[in-house]
């Protein structure tokens, strides 16, 4: 029997939800329970690649209806290429990430149980493959409310801790507050589609057959922009996320960080392309704008950190941006109808949404790892784990080197693509945007700079010199499980950024289906060892060519020099004469970003202190120095604070009902049901 | 010399009268300064004179050699004598952060591209895509009287912004009558004195040219 | 299938490896000329590598792998720009390997894994170092990619085979964006070579130094490829300006005598971009750190000057 593309899409969602009940089962048999339930779960993702990769690359539109639902309203599935896509997303990092957690989740085991952390990894990933899936209003926010639901769940499951479940009530907080909105959203775009007698505009193919006025159209958009904004940590409502991230699990902040917030870009994808379709090019400019301010704040907030989770959580908030930044441009171009610009400036979004996905989460699992060992989160406390650690640091290298946009790998690629749509923005029949664009352009280039010196600052610090925490922790290299999930992710990142061409011809139905017209047709005119986006004359790249080229001069330069054997000898490190160099001496994570952030300072609330020590005899010799440091997220005091302080304003004042009478609550209900009465009646 | 020719000439000294607007922006140094606006005033003077050439009206011949006289030699040599005897410090002070400035300045560039695209599909000057330029010049003079503390600096704001004025009357309509013309160069200079006295005056008052230090003119509250 | 081209790019290569000591040789000498000193001669580079060669290499003890690769990698991503950039001809093989973007990003890579060797001993003149370079670096990222976006305005293209072909095959016309863009890149090609205002190539003074301070714990032939590969680097950014601003004399064929034309067409030009640069380093002094906003900033003003120009009056 042969399963199409979405039969075993839904397949895998139900046997994700059996893994569950399995889960359940096994309570009492955690050994056991671990490496079943997390094979099972990484073989169901495998499946769903297969699923999604096919629907891809077939650029195939299959639906189904369920026979479950509510009363005359039953679910609606749809695969197609859009949705394909990020089904492979999703599923290919889950895959990694199950295997990794075989591994990882083991470090749990004696302490707690885990059977909580399956069941919801489990409804985390059902979820997450249903959003994508979804093909109406109803089970779109049914699916998303499980995401998040699932996610907070865990979040919270070391919830001894106060910070933890802080953390996890913020996220709840933000996460629901996008919800109404995105609900509000479908409630317009249903209502406009069929009118609001019915309520069969809750399909997503009703919404697409209807034509919807500008106004309404706007505030729809406006309303789920929103929603998946909060969702995606788009600036400024990312507040939760280096909360939230940093106190889950690490293998649960790989998932959160790659993909969880990939169902928001897709969400955004899905209603403006797909459903609104016709939009007015401010939209885009909208998208454009957030973009660019997250990816510039997230990787300044990046470098202020010291936490190696928190650093990477800023850094996602910076990805979505640049994610944004290509759809945002491919909203413009399309706009104006461009279609061959704007499917460069699509691909170039989603290339970085697979891109981001594989590279942070292979970040996370490496920050895990080196938790996993340390028992150690802050920077501060490190360095050195090179020599303890040799694969895990080979490995968070490679994610270092993706995130930093560095060739050969594959970062790069999408930035790449992102700045060549940026070069044709002169195409555009706007003067003012012709002027504006290529700030923008400017600004992404700061970010990507500013990423590499980030992560040269995390490996760094983390990997490199000398061990800087108190007493020598026993550190051990991590176990053959997570290794080989992160393998895996590294070998992904490696491939997508030397065969960038062969990646994108694959994608190519996503912007055809989208847009109406796809780079496979330009891209891969001389081959899969070249990518010209446009054309050759404009630009060009050969991932292989930078790979193999610069390999083989290594490999040459090396052999020419050890032709005749030169003696290595290993030596102290030449301390200039002076007392003998210790590990307080080095550069660490505050010290490296001590130049940016004075550059960048106004952009955040920094207080700076230096204290002599009571006994200093004379300022210049002094006995002990006390350095204080903080650097706070402005928008914390500019947006936060204020909402925050309201709502306690009003809960006072909506506390004063609250007599303990009951005649009182009484009174309420009864006034209640008079006024439904008049107005209803 | 054919018509393409001079108009490229010409773009190419807007461009240059641009570039020493944005230099006056971020110039710290006062003598440094005071170069700026004379080539500023040169590159006004050489623009005039090919506007006149190809436009053939005369007079602008006229008007170039007058700001060559005003603006290149006499206000520069005033000012430099005034810095002399003032004695005044040469490291310019300033209110906002270069980097900062040079946003806003090419924000404002961006801005009086905006403004000026009606005129720009109107007009059939050969200049006419140099009002823009004119425009921003203005602008960016005004900012720099706003970021600058110094009285001298702000000095140098002002003439430059009568400098982008002038230019976008070159620009826009070829040049005003010669009569107004006259008035005006007379009216910087007038100006110009004035200034120089007023200078004396703050400096005895306050025994310094920092605008910041007439806050204390106000009636304490 | 014809062999010239590939002749070319070997060519090319043997031409970077060789040419690139003497153009820093001659660099030394003119700086010595208009110092008054009296100058180790234009060969002097070629003496300092061949020492370092035949040294044997002292590595700290806790120096990592990633100490020993970055002088390999650091050398290998110049020799790759070096078959890339059009310095004899426009018609190389593997010119379309990488637009100006990647190249710039083959140069950030070779930074990235020198900031990293800077981290690795653990020392505080490395670690300080590579902030200082990571900084610098992200301050100059912008304004060279709006010095990149304005010259493709003209070109339309970032292929730098198919801009300089551009510049070959146009009327010469004065164009103020070209000029904006030009004085960009030369802000920030001394900001990515590390020539002074930004960073002193000559001193090794630790409150001045960067790219110095990163290889400071380098010796014998780690340090001689890294020497090597800095000399490249100036070289290739001279080359990448000449062929991007001033690419007349570039062949566009493989015919043997155009290519020897750009042969000594390339030799006065770089020397006197040689000039250029002794003039602009005897003319200014270090800049503090964080002038250097300024004057990066500057170069970004210049660029987007550049930019604006080319939509304004163009």
């Amino acid at each position: 029997m042969m399963l199409t593309p979405i039969e075993t899409a839904s397949a895998c969602v139900l046997g994700l939800l059996l893994i569950v009940v399995l889960a359940g089962i096994l309570h009492r048999k955690q050994r056991l329970l671990l490496p079943v339930c997390f094979s099972l779960a990484s073989a169901a993702s495998l499946l769903t690649v297969v699923a999604g990769g096919l629907a891809v690359a077939n650029g195939l539109t299959e639906q189904v209806v369920m026979l479950i639902g509510l009363p005359d309203l039953p679910f609606h599935l749809r695969l197609d290429p859009l949705s394909g896509f990020f089904l492979t997303v999703i599923g290919l990092l889950a895959f990694f990430v199950s295997i990794y957690s075989i591994g990882y989740v083991k470090g749990f085991l004696g302490r707690r149980s885990v059977t909580s952390l399956v069941i919801f990894y489990c409804l985390f990933l059902a979820g997450m493959f249903m959003v994508v899936l979804s093909d109406d209003a109803l089970i779109f926010l049914i699916s998303w409310e499980v995401m998040a639901a699932a996610s907070y769940f865990l979040v919270v499951f070391e919830d001894e801790q106060v910070e933890n479940r802080r953390a996890a009530f913020l996220y709840m907080v933000v996460a629901h507050v996008g919800a109404i909105a995105i609900l509000l959203s479908f409630g317009v775009l249903a209502g406009l589609a069929t009118g609001f007698g019915s309520f069969s505009g809750y399909t997503f193919d009703a919404m697409r057959s209807a034509h919807f006025p500008v106004e309404w159209a706007t505030a729809a958009f406006l309303l789920s922009f929103f929603g998946f904004a909060a969702k995606a940590g788009v600036v400024p409502l990312h507040v939760w996320l280096p909360e939230a991230h940093p106190v889950a699990p690490s293998n649960i902040s790989a998932l959160m960080s790659g993909v969880m917030l990939k169902t928001a870009i897709y969400g955004i994808i899905r209603i403006t392309f797909d459903l609104i379709r016709v939009f007015p090019w401010w939209w885009g400019a909208i998208v454009l704008i957030f973009g660019l301010v997250s990816a510039v704040m997230g990787v300044l907030y990046a470098l202020m950190q010291h936490d190696l989770k928190r650093l990477l959580a800023y850094h996602s908030v910076e990805n979505i941006g640049i994610i944004l930044i290509g759809i945002g441009l491919a909203m413009i171009f399309t706009s104006f109808k461009l279609p061959l610009l704007a499917a460069l400036a699509l691909t170039a979004g989603i290339y970085h949404t697979l891109n981001h996905a594989m590279f942070k989460g292979l970040l996370f699992m490496g920050a895990g790892a080196v938790l996993h060992a340390t028992h150690e989160r802050n920077m501060e406390e490190m360095g050195g784990l090179i020599h303890l650690m040799p694969w895990t640091a080979v490995l968070f290298l490679i994610g270092c080197i993706s995130i930093s946009a560095l060739p050969p790998f594959n970062g790069f690629v999408s930035e790449w693509l992102t700045f060549q749509a940026f070069l044709l923005s002169p195409s555009l029949p706007s003067p003012l945007l012709k002027l504006l664009i290529p700030m923008g352009a400017a600004l992404l280039a700061l970010t990507g700079a500013l990423a590499a010196a980030c992560f040269v600052k995390a490996f760094g610090v983390t990997f490199l010199g000398h061990w800087r925490g108190h007493h020598a922790s026993r550190v051990v290299e991590t176990g053959w499980m997570m290794r080989l999930g992160m393998i895996m992710a590294a070998l992904t990142c490696l491939l997508l950024g030397v065969f960038p061409t062969l990646v994108i011809g694959w994608m190519d139905a996503v912007p055809e289906q989208l847009i109406g017209s796809g780079l496979g047709a330009t891209a891969g005119t001389f081959g899969w060892m070249w990518l010209t986006p446009v054309a050759y004359e404009r630009a060009s790249y050969s991932g292989p060519i930078v790979f193999f080229g610069i390999l083989s001069v290594v490999v040459a330069a090396y052999l020419l020099l050890h032709v005749r054997p030169g003696a290595i000898h290993r030596a102290p490190i030449w301390d200039c004469g002076f007392q003998k160099i210790n590990q307080r001496m080095q550069y660490n994570a505050t010290s490296f970003s001590m130049p940016i952030r004075r550059i960048f300072g106004f952009l955040f609330s920094v207080r700076e202190q230096v204290r002599l020590s009571p006994q200093t005899p004379h300022r210049a010799f002094p006995r002990r120095i006390h350095y204080y440091l903080r650097v706070r997220d402005r928008f914390w005091g500019w947006l936060y604070r204020p909402v925050i302080e309201a709502s306690f304003w009003v809960s006072r004042k909506v506390g004063r009902l609250q007599q303990g009478r009951i005649q009182a609550y009484l009174i309420y209900s009864f006034v209640t049901i008079i006024v439904l009465l008049v107005f209803l009646g | 010399m054919n018509l393409s020719v001079a108009a490229n000439i010409n773009s190419f000294l807007a461009a240059l009268v641009l570039l020493t607007a944005f230099g006056m922006l971020v110039q710290r140094r006062m003598y440094g300064l005071i170069h700026l606006f004379a080539w500023q005033g040169l590159f006004l003077s050489v623009s005039t004179a090919i506007v006149g050439f190809v436009a053939g009206k005369h007079h602008l011949y006229i008007s170039s050699l007058l700001t060559l006289s005003l603006k290149v030699v006499l206000l520069p040599y005033i000012l430099h004598v005034l810095i002399h005897r003032l004695r005044i410090q040469k490291e310019v002070e300033t209110v906002v952060n270069v980097p900062l400035t040079m946003l806003i300045g090419i924000g404002l560039v961006i801005f009086s591209y905006h403004l000026t695209a009606p005129v720009r599909e109107l007009s059939t000057l050969v200049t006419r895509s140099t009002l823009a330029v004119a425009l921003a010049t203005v602008m960016i003079g005004l900012l720099m009287m706003i970021t600058r503390r110094h009285a001298v600096t702000q000095i140098i704001g002002f003439l430059a912004m009568e400098n982008g004025l002038f230019f976008a009357a070159t620009s826009a309509t070829y040049g005003m009558p010669l009569v107004v013309e006259l008035g005006v160069a007379l009216d910087i200079l007038i100006a110009a004195f004035i200034f120089g006295i007023f200078f004396f005056h703050i400096h005895t008052t306050f025994d310094s040219l920092d605008v910041e230090k007439m806050a204390r003119l106000k009636e304490s509250d | 299938m014809n062999v010239y081209p590939l002749l070319i790019e070997v060519l090319q290569v043997l031409i970077l490896l060789s040419a690139a000591p003497a153009f820093v040789g001659w660099v030394r000498v003119l700086k010595c000329w208009s110092q008054g000193r009296s100058s180790a001669g234009v060969f002097q580079p070629y003496r300092d590598l061949a020492k370092l060669f035949s040294k044997d290499v002292v590595l700290a003890e806790n120096a990592s792998w990633i100490f020993r690769f970055t002088p390999y990698l650091v050398f290998g991503a110049a020799v790759l720009a070096g078959g890339i950039i059009p310095i004899l001809s426009t018609d190389l093989p593997l010119a379309a390997t990488a637009d100006v973007i990647v190249l710039v990003a083959l140069f950030a890579i070779a930074r990235f894994f020198t900031a990293l060797a800077g981290m690795d001993i653990g020392t505080a003149f490395g670690g300080m170092g590579s902030s200082r370079e990571m900084t610098i670096a992200s301050l100059a990222e912008p304004a060279m990619l709006m010095a990149i976006f304005t010259m493709s305005l003209a070109s339309r293209s970032t292929s730098l085979s198919q801009m300089a072909q551009a510049v070959l095959s146009g009327q010469p016309v004065l164009r103020p964006s070209i000029a904006f863009a030009l004085l960009a890149f030369v802000l920030i090609a001394l900001a990515e070579t590390g020539r002074i205002p930004v960073d002193n190539p000559a001193t090794h003074l630790e409150l001045t130094m960067i790219h110095e301070a990163m290889i400071l714990e380098y010796s014998g032939r780690h340090l001689a490829l890294i020497e090597w590969a800095s000399m490249m680097k100036l070289f290739l950014f001279a080359a990448l300006g000449i062929a991007a601003f001033a690419p007349w004399g570039i062949s566009t064929t493989d015919a043997f005598l155009p290519v020897l034309a750009a042969f000594i067409f390339m030799t006065l030009k770089l020397g006197v971009a040689g000039v250029v640069l002794v003039l602009i380093e005897t003319g200014l002094a270090k800049m503090r750190l964080f002038r250097l906003t300024e004057f990066l900033g500057s170069a970004f003003l210049l660029a987007t000057l550049g930019m604006l120009s080319y939509f304004i009056l163009e």
